[in-house]
């Protein structure tokens, strides 16, 4: 007498609902976009890592970022993922990610049936600021494709520093304001310009103070940073999020050049609609070249993707013969703040 | 080339004119000839290459990357050239001279072309490769006018700007005789004759604000639907100017051949084939043309329609009031039936313009001119002299159906937006509209597109009928292409009604009553 197991279909241990993606055997939600009873959290960005679930499980940093952004009391309880956890009927793991501080893949094993993992946002350019991206074998990958066409092959950011360098060089009298979003974005940006030779102070917006202090207590070393608030801003690159050029802070600079970071700046129109005047491309995710060798290295037998450009990287799977499909998952920003 | 590309980029994304002056000067100390004479050409559109058509560039393309992705990348990015510079597959980034791009570019036979341009490709990166597209396809598009180069010009040596315009015309790239006469070097030989003049411009009123005026101190006549054009005959030298100073010579022999008199002349380019004056279309058909075929000259003939002297037979008559232009005007011969005088209306009071406007004789007339008796002729658009009172847009309230990318500027967001009104119990597709709303609209539309997405064909996006777009247009057409058997001339969304139910949009039969 023995019981028969019967191996679950991978699309009964997670798949997508309106809060998100679910697991039914651990019955827990991965990065959901709405308060549910237990969420597991990849990373830190707001459209991530949302506040008012029951329970949290993240890596210490991510739940040390969410703390910041939302107050201790942005979840029911919190439970720092450290090492394989067992949750319901499944062993849920937390690997590096490479995105952010803290970023992590989560990698579901089922007792019965093939493993999932959940990349979250990844990248595996080197990132002073992260982690960097390890890989997990898995029966199914589920990446995300913010840049999954072919035209999104991120540049060295080294050279984009380069050309920051060239044009605060041609136009010494003018701030240049940078946009970056204020988590990972902006810190990364402030090691690029360190690495690049810029050692005087450098301005940062009142809303990176903290994120930018959270990032020195964890050992990332900024170096000396001024607010960019005061009447008379002294450094010559301030860093800013987004949202902050359309407010009434930005007026107090006589004609800053005006630029951006990310990875959309690789299209052009994609800079003018920005209204950017120096567009440094500049990515936290994977480009096309990362995503499809990713896939090529991990081999799974199935590919999942969550939002992007899920089109480009589903007709590449069809070329390559891998077995892929899209979520559609809504609610998460191509970029997010 | 490295130089160079950075430049366009760099250019193509400062707004400010000084700090445009600025690269561009840099970039002109530091450069040598003649690599510097042939981006000054390129960038102010004097620079006459090999035309590489999108055929042959999507054909090397569609050698190297899946059909299918170069699809959802060009649809994505919005520009060709930008496309394939992106997706084109190579290691190296040689700093290739600019004037090597440019002997390919004009030297190469057309059955070499495509492999010399893959090599080409092959030896550059990616900023570089953009660069060289962009110099094949002939579109830089980066706002930087040939005045400001000459400004640019005037602030590296000796010459202002007023004695680099007097010769401009008369010199070709890569203009060595021009760097050295700004290095020190004694001015250049030339024959710079026929040099456009800045054209005068009217600002937009209406029908309340003209209450404020007394129409007994302005003239009146059609604002005609065709091209401001600046005709001139120099002693010979015949040129024709588009307003901004673009040289549209080329495109239209039959004028300059019909330019028999002594003079500068300013008025609007029409097709015009005998008394009737052709559609805007029509004239759209020989616009940026290199050769012009006995065909189209004979189907689209073009002609000019004066309105404004500002050079006549040695004399400038700028400084004269606009009614002692007009006298002059009216005596003039200009000795061939291409060229005529565009009629002044007869009014007394705005009322009486108001009617002619409203029913203007034929439809290629978009409104009335307004101008000042005492007017002189500056250049530029003063605020008061000179007004334009176009007609009015009509307006419907419009469902949203499908949605689409748009290219250019636009691209990466859903821009093409197909409305559509009922029709008893269903709603009917109108026509579609790319424009008129805001960056920040722009996104919310977009955002609500991709929120209420029914279903997917290709690039287009079925959309869940409840949001409701005021559409504005100029006019109405019946038309056997369109399954609502109208057409509508330029619409665009004038306002976004997030707060009208789809239920209240308008019917077609509303619109068809606004056929006259």
């Amino acid at each position: 007498m023995f019981t028969i197991f019967k191996p679950m279909r991978a699309d009964q241990i997670l798949h997508p609902t309106d809060a998100g993606l679910y697991c039914p055997p651990g019955d827990f939600y991965i990065d959901p976009i709405r308060p549910v009873p237990r969420a597991l959290i990849t990373h830190g960005h707001g459209d991530h890592a949302r506040s008012g679930h029951g329970a949290v499980m993240a890596t210490r940093q991510t739940l040390e970022i969410m703390a910041i952004r939302y107050g201790e009391d942005f979840a029911g309880q919190r439970q720092v993922a450290d090492g394989p956890v067992r949750i319901g009927d499944t062993t849920v793991s937390f690997h590096p990610a490479g995105h952010i501080l803290g970023s992590a893949q989560i990698a579901v094993q089922p007792d019965h049936g093939p493993k999932i993992v959940v990349s979250g946002d990844y990248c595996r350019h080197p990132n002073p600021v992260s982690a960097p991206w390890e890989p997990v074998p898995c029966d199914i990958f589920v990446t995300e494709a913010t840049f999954g066409l072919p035209v999104f092959r991120h540049p060295d950011p080294a050279g984009e520093m380069v050309r920051l360098l060239a044009s605060m060089a041609e136009f010494p009298e003018r701030h240049h304001l940078i946009g970056a979003y204020a988590l990972g974005k902006a810190q990364r940006l402030i090691m690029l310009a360190r690495a690049a030779g810029i050692d005087g102070p450098i301005a940062i917006h009142g809303a990176l103070q903290r994120l930018c202090d959270y990032h020195v207590e964890q050992g990332i070393d900024l170096g000396p940073l001024v607010p960019a608030t005061a009447d008379q801003v002294e450094a010559q690159l301030v860093i800013a999020p987004p949202s902050a050029f359309a407010s009434a802070w930005v007026q107090r600079f006589r004609d800053p050049v005006i630029g951006f970071a990310s990875g959309w700046m690789a299209v052009r129109a994609r800079a003018r609609q920005r209204g950017v005047e120096l567009p440094l491309v500049i990515s936290d995710h994977v480009d096309w070249p990362q995503v499809t060798q990713t896939i090529t290295e991990l081999a799974p037998q199935e590919v999942w993707i969550t939002h992007g450009a899920e089109d480009g990287l589903l007709r590449w799977c069809e070329l390559q013969g891998i077995p892929a499909r899209p979520l559609r998952l809504v609610g998460y920003e191509d970029e997010p703040e | 080339m490295r130089a160079f590309a950075n430049l366009l980029e760099r250019q193509a994304f400062t707004p400010a004119r000084n700090a445009k002056l600025r690269l561009l000067r840099h970039y002109l100390e530091a450069t040598p000839d003649p690599d510097r004479g042939f981006a000054l050409a390129a960038l102010t559109g004097d620079l006459k290459l090999r035309t590489v058509t999108p055929g042959l560039l999507r054909g090397l393309m569609v050698e190297r990357v899946d059909e299918q992705l170069f699809a959802l990348s060009y649809d994505f990015v919005g520009d060709l050239a930008e496309t394939i510079a992106l997706l084109w597959d190579t290691d190296r980034d040689e700093d290739v001279p600019l004037h090597q791009a440019v002997a390919l570019l004009s030297e190469t036979g057309k059955a070499g072309l495509p492999a010399a341009i893959a090599g080409m490709l092959d030896r550059l990166g990616p900023s570089q490769r953009l660069a060289f597209l962009k110099l094949a396809t002939g579109n830089m598009r980066i706002g930087l006018s040939a005045r400001m180069a000459r400004m640019a010009l005037a602030e590296m040596g000796v010459p202002d700007v007023a004695q680099i315009e007097e010769i401009w015309h008369g010199l070709t790239p890569p203009y060595q005789p021009l760097f050295d006469w700004i290095a020190g070097g004694t001015r250049p030989e030339h024959a710079a004759k026929a040099p456009f003049r800045p054209v005068m411009l009217s600002t937009p009123v209406d029908l309340d604000q003209l209450q404020a005026f007394d129409p007994a101190d302005y003239i009146a006549e059609w604002k005609w639907d065709g091209i401001r054009v600046q005709a001139i005959n120099d002693g010979g030298v015949r040129r024709l100017y588009s307003r901004t100073g673009e040289d549209i010579s080329g495109s239209f022999p039959d004028l300059i051949e019909a330019l028999e008199f002594d003079g500068a002349v300013d008025g609007e380019l029409l097709v015009r084939r005998g008394d009737d004056v052709a559609v805007f279309g029509d004239l759209q058909k020989r616009l940026g043309r290199k050769q012009v075929g006995k065909t189209i000259l004979d189907s689209h003939p073009a002609s000019l329609r004066v309105y404004d002297l500002m050079i006549w037979q040695g004399r400038d008559l700028r400084d004269l009031p606009l009614v002692d232009r007009r006298a002059v005007l009216e005596g003039a011969d200009f000795g061939n039936d291409r060229i005529d005088v565009s009629p002044l209306l007869d009014f007394t009071t705005w009322d009486d313009l108001a009617a002619l406007r409203a029913e203007p004789p034929v439809p290629v007339i978009e409104g009335v001119m307004i101008k000042r008796r005492d007017s002189v002729y500056v250049g530029g658009r003063p605020r008061g002299p000179w007004f334009k009172w176009k007609r009015d847009p009509h307006v419907v309230d419009a469902v949203l159906l499908y949605a689409q990318r748009g290219h250019g500027k636009r691209s990466g967001f859903y821009s093409d937006f197909t409305f559509g009104l009922w029709d008893a119990d269903q709603l009917v597709p109108v026509g579609k509209a790319y424009f008129g709303f805001t960056d920040e609209e722009l996104r919310e539309l977009d955002r609500f597109v991709r929120n209420n997405t029914i279903e997917r064909f290709g690039p287009v996006r079925s959309i869940a009928p409840k949001l409701v777009l005021e559409v504005a247009f100029e006019g109405l057409n019946a038309s056997g292409r369109h399954k609502s058997g109208v057409a509508m001339r330029f619409p665009r969304i004038s306002r976004i009604r997030w707060d009208k139910p789809a239920v209240e949009a308008d019917h077609l039969s509303t619109l068809k009553a606004m056929i006259l």
